[in-house]
């Protein structure tokens, strides 16, 4: 168990998605203009990295593995479709995100109306699929992909939240024109990913 | 490919200006990471070395010219709804030729980029292009229109990645071209340009000397 837990902890602090690699950037710079809507993202991608990495586990384990299908008759032991991983995994994102969509819509109106265009846009957001890719490279067991999920949401939802509340104060400073808007944001992540190499001495 | 390009030519005429802007634009005035905006995520994680920057941009090239040829034939015939669906099954089939494609011929690239290629998938210049260009233009400037934005993509990650290996580590493309003479005078690489905050400074400068040498690109916010 305490194995688990520190799978979550590596991929929040030390190997956060956005700081170390930087996936989900395109959203994370899009989105963290505006504190509130940032927030709503972070909490959509918790929610759909703990839906789509397990599922994704299951599709690999008993679908794509070569040798996987060899539950279904034992003439398939030899039969190998990883090379359908991408397809298959970007499907699953597809398909769950937009379950996720009906399923806010329905009973949470108020977070649908204000997360928007940003829901259906998590399909394409790269941190998703990374985190389905990273759990196939690692061959992580059920139990460490849950974690391993609820770390990389949780470490992307703090990122995003954290740029934001920092941008809303960098918008009062006079800064160079060039540098203005996006040449700053890099800047900023990078030193906010500076910071959190700070984690990088903490052994787990 | 050639073959379509050059049937399409014929039909086209030529490399008109409006056509060659489509394929050059990209480069500079609305290049896909400094102005677009699109992208970034690939773009960073592969830049500590040339070798990999410059197959991952190969990669992209080939993905985005493909995929909008694609799409852009296919516009007429795809359901608005199911966009999304195709134009992803599209972008997935092209990705999956591609890393098969380098794990055959280039497998230490493959192993070194790791799950980058497969988020080739998720690269917003991919989507980004199907939506805003090849959904509703011809299929010779959706093409062009693919192959200006994977260079401008290249452009950058090309340029990021030859100043951290220099300064991270001396070499260009692994040749070795700070002198001895350098080290014995006490100079030292920078560890720092290896790791992953570097990526973000370098590009951030980029863009610094992008909208100071080009100013009508600052934002007015």
């Amino acid at each position: 168990m305490l194995e688990m837990i520190n799978i979550a902890i590596k991929t929040i602090f030390i190997e956060n998605m956005v700081f170390a690699f930087f996936l989900g950037m395109c959203s994370y710079l899009a989105i963290s203009k505006n504190f509130n809507a940032a927030f709503g993202l972070g909490l959509a991608v918790i929610v759909v990295q703990l839906v789509t990495i397990p599922l994704n586990w299951f599709l690999k384990t008993y679908f794509l593995e070569p040798g996987a299908l060899s539950w279904l008759h034992p003439s398939f032991a030899s039969v190998d479709l990883s090379f359908l991983t991408f397809l298959v995994f970007i499907a699953t994102i597809a398909s769950s995100v937009q379950l996720v969509e009906m399923v806010v819509e329905r009973f949470f109106p108020a977070l649908y109306t204000a997360l928007g265009i940003f829901l259906p846009l998590i399909t394409v957001n790269c941190a998703i699929l990374g985190g389905s890719l990273f759990m196939d490279e690692r061959d992580y067991t059920f139990g460490e992909s849950v974690f391993f999920a609820l770390g990389a949401g949780i470490g992307w939802f703090l990122a995003i939240v954290l740029f934001a509340a920092i941008r809303q104060k960098v918008r009062y400073s006079n800064v160079v024109k060039p540098l203005r808007g996006l040449g700053l944001a890099f800047i900023i992540t990078a030193l906010l990913g500076i910071a959190f190499m700070g984690f990088a001495g903490i052994k787990l | 490919m050639s073959d379509t390009a050059v049937k399409q030519r014929k039909k086209e005429g030529l490399f008109s200006r409006k056509n060659l802007r489509y394929l050059l634009d990209p480069i500079n005035d609305i290049n896909p990471i400094t102005v677009q905006v699109l992208g970034i995520c690939s773009a960073l994680a592969v830049t500590v070395k040339l070798e990999p920057a410059v197959v991952m941009s190969l990669a992209v090239i080939a993905v985005t010219s493909l995929s909008n040829l694609t799409i852009s034939l296919l516009r007429n015939t795809i359901p608005h709804r199911i966009r999304m669906i195709v134009q992803l099954v599209v972008i997935s089939s092209l990705v999956i030729l591609v890393d098969q494609i380098l794990k055959a011929f280039a497998y230490d690239v493959s192993k070194q980029l790791s799950v980058f290629v497969g988020l080739i998938i998720t690269n917003c210049i991919i989507m980004g292009r199907l939506e805003a260009f090849a959904m509703g233009n011809k299929p010779w400037p959706s093409l062009l229109d693919g192959i200006g934005n994977g260079l401008g993509y290249g452009a950058v990650l090309i340029i990021v990645a030859f100043f951290r290996e220099l300064f991270g580590s001396g070499t260009v493309f692994d040749i070795p071209v700070i002198p001895q003479s350098f080290y014995e005078l006490g100079y030292v690489n920078n560890g720092l340009m290896l790791l992953p905050p570097a990526a973000l400074i370098t590009v951030g400068v980029i863009i610094w000397l992008h909208r100071w040498l080009n100013p009508k690109l600052v934002d007015v916010s």
